[in-house]
């Protein structure tokens, strides 16, 4: 392994990504908007998560609270004809008429069933106390955007180490490497600690524009965080090596890259939590270096624990770097 | 005479083709050495085989008799018949880079002065001409200042001066006692260049020898030519051998006296008669029986 060689390499890489300004951009906009949409979408006063029409309107002695429930947003309709295929198509979860004390739901409808529920009282457990969740008040987007953080970082170490390699391989530039003293060591490795320290800049950037833009709750470490997010980064990139060890068309590594991506997105809690997942699921999710990345990420930002609290997880992506880079290194050829 | 590479019963399989069909080779240090064939003819195949990018079905390849190893690695320049750089990186941060891999490397300023980069070696290597890169590659082939050159098709998509200077710039490597290999396609090339040449098709090794030897060893002949316009249609009854091309007609002898006599007593026009001698164009076409194409 010599020193010079590594730096050569790294230095080359460097430029190239840097010089690239279209890939760059989009490096760094696509995140800080997405999550941006995020905040504008689930900021205010909550969407909606009923749709009820409305024959007539409502007396204000009707006496029912049922029209003051909030997240049941009531719409005017204007005959019943119109209306009630609407309700069949679940377009509308309920139609009520409230002069002739009547309602409509669609028996398939779950949102309907609920709905009836509601407005019939059913099921008032007077006996119960109600007790309110006293902790930090988190908002939808704030639990969301350290997945959005991750996932973001994961296409860019997968396909910025895994694509790239297959393009040089395709394009015979690594043909032409071979023909020198450089070693597949040296190459890899100056790929590895470019793509890294890339990655972690840009995420830090993305990480800074998004917080201006709307704030996140941070209360943990940085430094635990950047931790994260620096053990997380490495076991992505060696799975990337993998993927780029011997593919020789960009087409099939597009193919990989995406068979391994999505399904991870999906498995790893970026948009929605694991709780009541299926259980095998939730085992094949332990597997996805992207979900240790979440979670411990969430830990640290939302709930402040420390390094200690996230070891398992810092454990499992050393682990799984080591072993993927192991079989990256070992798969690899230039040719 | 020492051999810096010397290559024995070479065979490379390719699934359902055979490349190269065993071949054996010396390089004598200091001199260089044309490979010449038709296209598939397993040049290419053959000059990665002996550069260690493939490796042989079998046979055995020693530099200065020993396997290849780190050693060759850092001794030899090659210049691909395709290579991609880098995109978003001029040729200066490609010399800089590939320099850098070596123990000795060649100063910048006389790589870009020998293969004349100076007006293009800061600019992005993707908006290069094709004689642009191909002299930059051959500027990162020689940044090692190698003892062993390989030039796989070196001048293919050179304009003809660029051909004359890389022709130059190949004496000068030569005269500091390098040793070349190279392919090419073109047999003036081949002939100016090259101490020994080797004639290849389907994978094996057809001729070989120095040029002006291998001529005299296969042709005692010279060629007459004649527009056709000159040449009676149908040919008359001659006891020479007659080639009709598209636009001349070839005569070929062995005997000038004769053959113009013979072509006098037929009546025929020699006010437009040239003589040339046999070149390796002659040589290749009847080896191979093939026309050779740039
Ligand atoms: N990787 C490969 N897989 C399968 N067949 C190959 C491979 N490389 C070369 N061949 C075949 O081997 C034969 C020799 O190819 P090679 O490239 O050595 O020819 P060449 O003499 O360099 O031709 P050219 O003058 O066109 O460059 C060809 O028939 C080619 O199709
Ligand atoms: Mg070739």
């Amino acid at each position: 392994m010599s020193f010079k060689r590594f730096w050569a390499v790294f230095v080359c890489r460097n430029r190239e990504f840097l010089r690239d300004r279209s890939t760059m951009t989009w490096n760094l906009l696509f995140p800080v908007s997405l999550i941006a949409g995020f905040a504008v979408a689930f900021s205010g006063p909550g969407l909606a998560l009923y749709k009820v029409g409305m024959l007539s309107t409502v007396d204000g002695g009707s006496g029912n609270d049922f029209f003051q429930t909030r997240y049941i947003q009531f719409i005017p309709v204007a005959d019943l004809p119109t209306a009630l295929p609407k309700v069949e198509r679940h377009q509308l979860d309920m139609l009520v008429d409230p002069a002739g004390r009547r309602y409509w739901i669609n028996e398939e409808s779950p949102k309907g069933y609920v709905l009836e529920r509601i407005l019939r009282g059913a099921g008032a457990q007077t006996d119960f106390n109600k007790q309110t969740v006293s902790g930090r008040v988190i908002r939808y987007v704030d639990w969301v955007a350290p997945g959005i953080l991750a996932m973001n970082m994961m296409f860019s170490c997968l396909f910025g180490v895994g694509y790239v390699i297959v393009r040089y391989r395709k394009n015979g530039m690594l043909k032409r490497l071979k023909a020198t003293p450089l070693t597949p060591l040296e190459f890899l490795s100056a790929q590895v600690a470019s793509r890294l320290w890339l990655i972690l800049a840009t995420t830090a950037l993305v990480f800074a524009g998004t917080d201006g833009l709307i704030g996140f709750p941070m209360h943990g470490s940085y430094l635990d965080l950047f931790t994260v997010f620096l053990v997380g980064a490495i076991s992505l990139i060696s799975l990337g090596l993998i993927v780029a060890a011997r593919t020789t068309s960009e087409e099939v590594a597009a193919g990989l890259l995406n068979a391994l991506s999505w399904p991870m997105t999906f498995l790893s809690g970026v948009w929605f939590s694991l709780e009541g997942v299926h259980p095998v699921l939730q085992q094949c999710a332990q597997l996805a270096p992207l979900t240790h990345i979440i979670e411990a990420a969430r830990a640290v930002m939302i709930d402040g624990v420390g390094l200690a609290a996230i070891s398992g997880h810092l454990l499992a992506l050393t682990a799984m770097s080591i072993g993927f880079m192991a079989v990256g290194a070992w798969l690899f050829r230039w040719e | 005479m020492t051999v810096l590479l010397e290559a024995r019963h070479l065979i490379k399989h390719f699934r359902g083709v055979q490349a190269v069909n065993g071949i054996d080779l010396a390089l004598p240090a200091g001199r260089c050495f044309g490979l010449l064939g038709p296209n598939g003819a397993g040049k290419t195949t053959t000059v990665e085989l002996l550069e260690g990018i493939q490796e042989p079905t079998s046979g055995t390849i020693r530099y200065r008799g020993e396997p290849l190893g780190p050693r060759f690695r850092q001794d030899i320049g090659i210049m691909f018949q395709s290579t991609a750089l880098q995109d978003y990186v001029t040729g200066r941060e490609n010399l800089r880079m590939f320099g850098s891999f070596y123990h000795r490397t060649l100063p910048l300023a006389e790589l870009s002065e020998a293969c004349a980069l100076g007006e293009f070696l800061d600019r992005d290597t993707r908006k290069l001409s094709g004689g642009q890169r191909q002299r930059l590659l051959l500027a990162i082939a020689l940044v090692n200042d190698p003892e062993l050159i390989f030039l796989d098709e070196p001048t293919t998509g050179l304009d003809p001066q660029a051909r004359r200077n890389f022709w130059e710039l190949i004496h000068q490597i030569k005269g500091r006692g390098k040793t070349i290999l190279l392919t090419t396609h073109y047999m003036e090339e081949a002939y100016h260049l090259c101490d020994e040449i080797a004639i290849m098709d389907h994978g094996r090794i057809i001729a070989q020898g120095a040029p002006r030897e291998l001529l005299a060893a296969h042709f005692d002949d010279v060629v007459l030519q004649l527009p056709l316009a000159d040449f009676p249609n149908p040919a008359p009854p001659l006891s020479l051998t007659v080639l009709r091309g598209r636009d001349t007609v070839e005569i070929f002898t062995a005997n000038v006296d004769a053959a113009i006599q013979e072509l006098r007593a037929r009546d025929i026009s020699l006010a437009r008669l040239q003589i040339r001698p046999r070149t390796l164009e002659d040589l290749f076409l009847e080896l191979t029986g093939r026309e050779l194409r740039a």
